[in-house]
């Protein structure tokens, strides 16, 4: 049985035939999508999924990443951080680096393909090899667009301005541009460790490990360490509701041991825990998805106290597990959880304090937005609504009426 | 004729017209395309579908919402969509009733803070055949059960207003085999007040209750 048709157990066979019958209309039209790394993050891990899924269906679909050294990831990441405000400027030879990279690349790669799919910046001035291919170009901005730095925002339009249509994950981060801004959210493999289903007996082995009583309510955050997850204001919150109910605070996640500050914030963590037996600050290897999806199984209320977030997929990943999650309401967040109905929205340290106890005395409540949750990611925000959205954004470039029949 | 059920995939876009207050938002609804005040009334009723929307519309939710003018927003989220034969029809509702509004409310604009603008998106529906086919009343019924919501939405809602059929697929279907009363029942339906699961509960149950078809 091919890897697609697994997903008919999930969300059901009509779903799974649709995205066969989509796929039989891209027969003969070639896909290469581009990024900057095969391993790491979460673009590659999004491809490494949906592109096999993608061949599954028929779709000649495939995937490389750009060759480059440490002072091109330099440059990138600056660039990255200008895309979020940061005041860094980008000097001309710096662009210039960036520009060369990209030519070699572009001269490097030998096949290309009716569609090329370029993610995020870092691929982006590839699109130079349009006039002579004439083909396709997408560009998917997987990151939040909507305030750049001017200086690079005018560096990067240079480019976006030569593609075909361009894709955001949500209205909120994208910007104004005079080409086709098409909007597809992230999604969650509902068959990936860290979704799948698992075992009563290895969730109770993952608590038991970290020490942690299955017998009181758990409260968790899965992030990495990092200021603008909150992971203070998740404690100074559990406090407030310590006070009333016996509960325990997991803190989990990775978080990069060489990012300084990433150590430092676990560092603070650790110290703001330190007295408290019921708080567990868990700092996980990169591969802990197994454990991470057995924590979030065995928690009572999942939490999301960012200061600033992307989409948010740990929510979503919370949400798939029938979860009662209460969350910032920021990034990408509010798309996911309706207040009252699918988990709640809160601001503030004190809210956050209020509804862990409402949702801890109101099992039935909890429950219920645990069970609309878990709907909404089903018919929402899993990876076979993504590769239908993908296939269709491909179909869309040679056929722009507003009313398409397959 | 055996009915043929068809389902429908939408990718929304984003649209280069964005509004802070009332009047640009006016100017938006009269300018933006048709499928934009589509997209921006019907969205809702396949994403939310496990709940009845306090919101019925986009611009209900942002007038409510980010410019904190509640009497508008209920106004505004209480048209009787169902009534309009097209969306042409619902623009001018809308434009009235925010005409009306700036000409009442002249001084003292409100804005909305700068990052809670409204965002004009519409959207592209792909429609696609699935293999669910019924040749009588109990196939129907057995294929309504088991299709996906979408494709309720598309019979029902997208058929009538946006393809600008007289009256939703099902109850077409239903007069040409002779059941004129179920037709009838089902076209008289608002499907903007039920879920969607809700709307093919419903239709399940008029079609068993008048066919006389047992219960399972």
């Amino acid at each position: 049985m091919k890897k697609i048709d697994t997903y008919r157990q999930i969300v059901g066979d009509e779903i799974v035939d649709e995205l066969y019958l989509i796929a039989e209309k891209l027969k003969g039209i070639t896909i290469k999508n581009i990024n900057s790394t095969l391993k790491g993050g979460g673009v590659a891990e999004i491809l490494s999924r949906i592109v096999p899924l993608m061949q599954d269906l028929g779709i000649n679909i495939s995937w490389d990443a750009i060759t480059a050294n440490k002072r091109f990831f330099e440059i990138t990441k600056k660039i990255h951080n200008c895309l979020h405000g940061v005041d860094l400027d980008l000097t001309k030879d710096e662009k210039d680096y960036f520009l060369q990279v990209n030519k070699e690349n572009a001269e490097r790669i030998e096949e290309w393909a009716d569609v090329v799919f370029i993610h995020d910046p870092q691929p982006i001035a590839l699109v130079h090899k349009k006039r002579k291919l004439k083909n396709k170009w997408v560009w998917r901005c997987h990151i939040d667009f909507s305030s750049p730095k001017r200086d690079v925002w005018f560096f990067l339009r240079n480019f976006i301005e030569k593609y075909d249509a361009t894709v955001f994950s949500a209205v909120a981060f994208a910007r104004k541009l005079p080409l086709r801004q098409v909007l597809i959210t992230p999604s969650i493999d509902p068959l990936s460790d860290k979704n799948k289903d698992i075992s009563d007996s290895f969730i109770d082995s993952v608590l038991n490990k970290f020490g942690i009583d299955k017998n009181k309510p758990i409260v968790t955050q899965i992030s990495r360490f990092d200021y603008l997850k909150d992971p203070i204001g998740v404690i100074k919150a559990y406090r407030l509701v310590k006070r009333y109910i016996d509960c325990q605070l997991v803190l989990a996640g990775g978080g990069a041991t060489d990012d300084p500050e990433g150590r430092q914030v676990l560092d603070q963590v650790k110290n703001e825990a330190a007295s408290d037996k019921d708080i567990f600050v868990l700092h996980l290897p990169a591969d802990s998805n197994l454990e991470i999806n057995a924590l979030q199984q065995a928690s009572t209320i999942i939490l999301q106290k960012s200061l600033r977030e992307g989409f948010g997929l740990t929510v979503t990943e919370a949400l798939w597990k029938e979860k009662p999650v209460i969350a910032s309401c920021v990034g990408g967040i509010p798309l996911q959880i309706a207040h009252k109905y699918s988990g709640i929205l809160t601001y503030t340290i004190e809210g956050t304090a209020y509804w862990i106890k409402q949702l801890l005395h109101e099992r039935n409540y909890a429950r219920r937005l645990g069970i609309n949750g878990k709907k909404h990611v089903k018919n929402n925000f899993l990876i076979t609504r993504h590769i239908a959205d993908y296939m269709l954004l491909f179909l869309s470039l040679y056929n722009p009426a507003a009313t398409i029949t397959l | 004729m055996p009915f043929r059920f068809y389902t429908r995939i939408t990718q929304v876009e984003l649209l280069d017209k964005e509004a802070k207050n009332v009047e640009e938002l006016l100017e938006g609804i009269k300018t933006v395309s048709s499928f934009s005040i589509y997209h921006h009334t019907h969205h809702y009723l396949e994403q939310h579908r496990y709940f009845s929307p306090e919101y019925s519309n986009d611009f209900s939710y942002w007038i409510t919402h980010s410019l904190g003018l509640r009497a508008l927003g209920e106004k505004i989220a209480s048209i009787d969509i169902v009534q309009f034969k097209d969306i042409e029809g619902l623009r001018q509702k809308f434009i009235e009733i925010l005409s009306s509004y700036l000409d009442n409310n002249t001084s003292n604009l409100r804005n909305s803070l700068p990052k809670e603008k409204f965002r004009f998106l519409s959207s592209r529906i792909f429609i696609l055949p699935t293999h669910f086919y019924a040749h009588n009343l109990a196939e129907f019924i057995d294929c309504l059960s088991k299709v996906t919501i979408h494709s309720v939405y598309f019979h029902i809602c997208e058929a009538r207003l946006r393809l600008k059929r007289e009256t939703n697929d099902f109850s077409l279907w239903l007069k040409d085999q002779g059941y004129h009363s179920l037709a009838s029942k089902i076209s008289r339906l608002d499907p903007y007040t039920y879920t969607l699961e809700g709307l093919r509960h419903k239709i399940i149950d008029l079609i068993k209750k008048e066919s006389g078809i047992e219960e399972d």
